[in-house]
């Protein structure tokens, strides 16, 4: 069976000195997903780098929810279209290539 | 090294008030932030600076200081020593602004300026940060790239061994955990992005899994068919030409195209394609005997 890591939020709270309910609410806008266990919080370990980097938007950046919202979907964005790039530039090489 | 003018980075008079600062640092860090520049380089520096300065004017001490003696830093070294002289010991001074560990993140100009500070300004100080991520970019040929091999990497000084699988494409960026920078306030490492290019193939092109090449092919095989030997990325194939091949014909050889990435034992197809080559130089005989084949058609 495949082991789950995860990381309680109480303690994450507590290590970035930040608010219980911004997590809460990045969970209500499906930003990203939590668990409870014996009425703990608590969130994957492979959610972590997602966690902390809204923390930096919210907390560093000032950015709320909605903000962090519509980047994230930029940047989804951004990154499929960075992968169309790649793809297009390498069946473009296979004809330059024939030149 | 340089004097780096903190207000024009950000932008502002030196008359800026505190909330001023907080501002412009905020606009210009929203527009520079690395997590909002993906694949970016020049972000994470132009972030620094940025960062620099921030920590510089929205700190009342380290402002005064560096409005004090900011063009002339080595006066304010020879000042500060004199300084210290009078007071008992340096000890004060440390526990005034205490340790730091993230030096690297700043200028020679401000490590001049301020010393062994510590970053870590903001809203929240003792955070702990995970560390950069490294980018690095790997050449392969295309060969390397058809097999699972192990390659040795140095990457900022450090040796890492990774293994490359077979079927990598060209552009791909594969993700190393915990070899980026280092963390700060007992933060996770970085991650190291390894993104691979592919140099081309004299003869042999790749599309996805897919390979194709051109073989010439001269006008009698062509016209009554045999065998040719090609070189494929695994060894060479005997191909069967079919007797009245057309110029351009396209043949699949199943299964001797590149491997699937992370998917053992299956292959992509490899593709050849007839380029007919007419004889040149054509000796007497040989134009008689195409006269005389022109008449039967």
């Amino acid at each position: 069976m495949e082991k789950t890591y995860l990381i309680a939020l109480n303690e994450f709270c507590k290590n970035h000195n930040i608010e219980i309910s911004f997590i809460e609410s990045l969970q209500n806008t499906g930003l990203i997903e939590t668990s409870k266990l014996h009425d703990a919080g608590f969130i994957e370990v492979e959610q972590l780098m997602q966690l902390e980097m809204y923390v930096r938007f919210h907390y560093d950046l000032d950015i709320n929810l909605e903000g962090i919202e519509t980047i994230m979907h930029l940047l989804s964005r951004i990154e499929s279209q960075h992968k169309e790039i790649v793809k297009l530039k390498n069946r473009l090489m296979l004809y330059e290539l024939n030149e | 090294m340089d004097y780096i003018d903190y207000y024009k980075l950000l932008g502002i008079p030196k008359t800026a008030t505190a909330s001023e600062i907080k501002a412009a640092y905020r606009k210009l860090a929203r527009k520079h932030h690395p997590d909002l520049n993906p694949n970016d380089k020049d972000a994470i520096k132009r972030f620094q600076q940025i960062n620099e300065a921030n920590e510089v004017l929205s700190d009342a001490t380290k402002r005064k200081k560096y409005d004090q003696y900011g063009k002339d830093w080595q006066h304010a070294e020879e000042f500060e020593q004199s300084r210290q002289q009078q007071r008992q010991s340096a000890q004060n001074q440390q526990q005034q602004y205490g340790g730091g560990q993230n030096m690297g993140d700043f200028s020679d100009f401000f490590s001049s300026m301020f010393g062994n500070m510590s970053g870590g300004g903001g809203n929240r100080p003792q955070a702990k940060y995970r560390g950069e991520d490294f980018s690095a970019e790997v050449r392969l040929q295309l060969i390397e790239a058809y097999v699972t091999h192990k390659q040795t990497l140095t990457v900022n000084g450090n040796q890492i061994r990774i293994t490359i699988p077979a079927g990598i494409e060209n552009g791909q960026t594969i993700k190393i955990k915990g070899h980026g920078g280092i963390g700060t306030h007992g933060g996770p490492n970085g991650d190291l992005y390894i993104t691979f290019a592919l140099l081309p193939h004299p003869r042999i092109k790749r599309l996805e899994d897919n390979l194709y090449t051109t073989v010439d092919l001269d006008l009698y095989m062509a016209m009554l068919g045999g065998e040719m030997t090609i070189e494929t990325l695994s060894g060479k194939v005997k191909l069967h030409v079919a007797a009245e091949t057309q110029n351009g014909t396209k043949i699949k050889l199943k299964g001797k195209g590149f491997p699937v990435y992370k998917q053992e034992g299956q292959f992509g197809d490899f593709y050849v394609t007839y380029n007919l080559k007419t004889p040149t130089h054509l000796t007497q005989r040989q134009k008689e005997l195409f006269t005389e084949l022109s008449k039967t058609s």
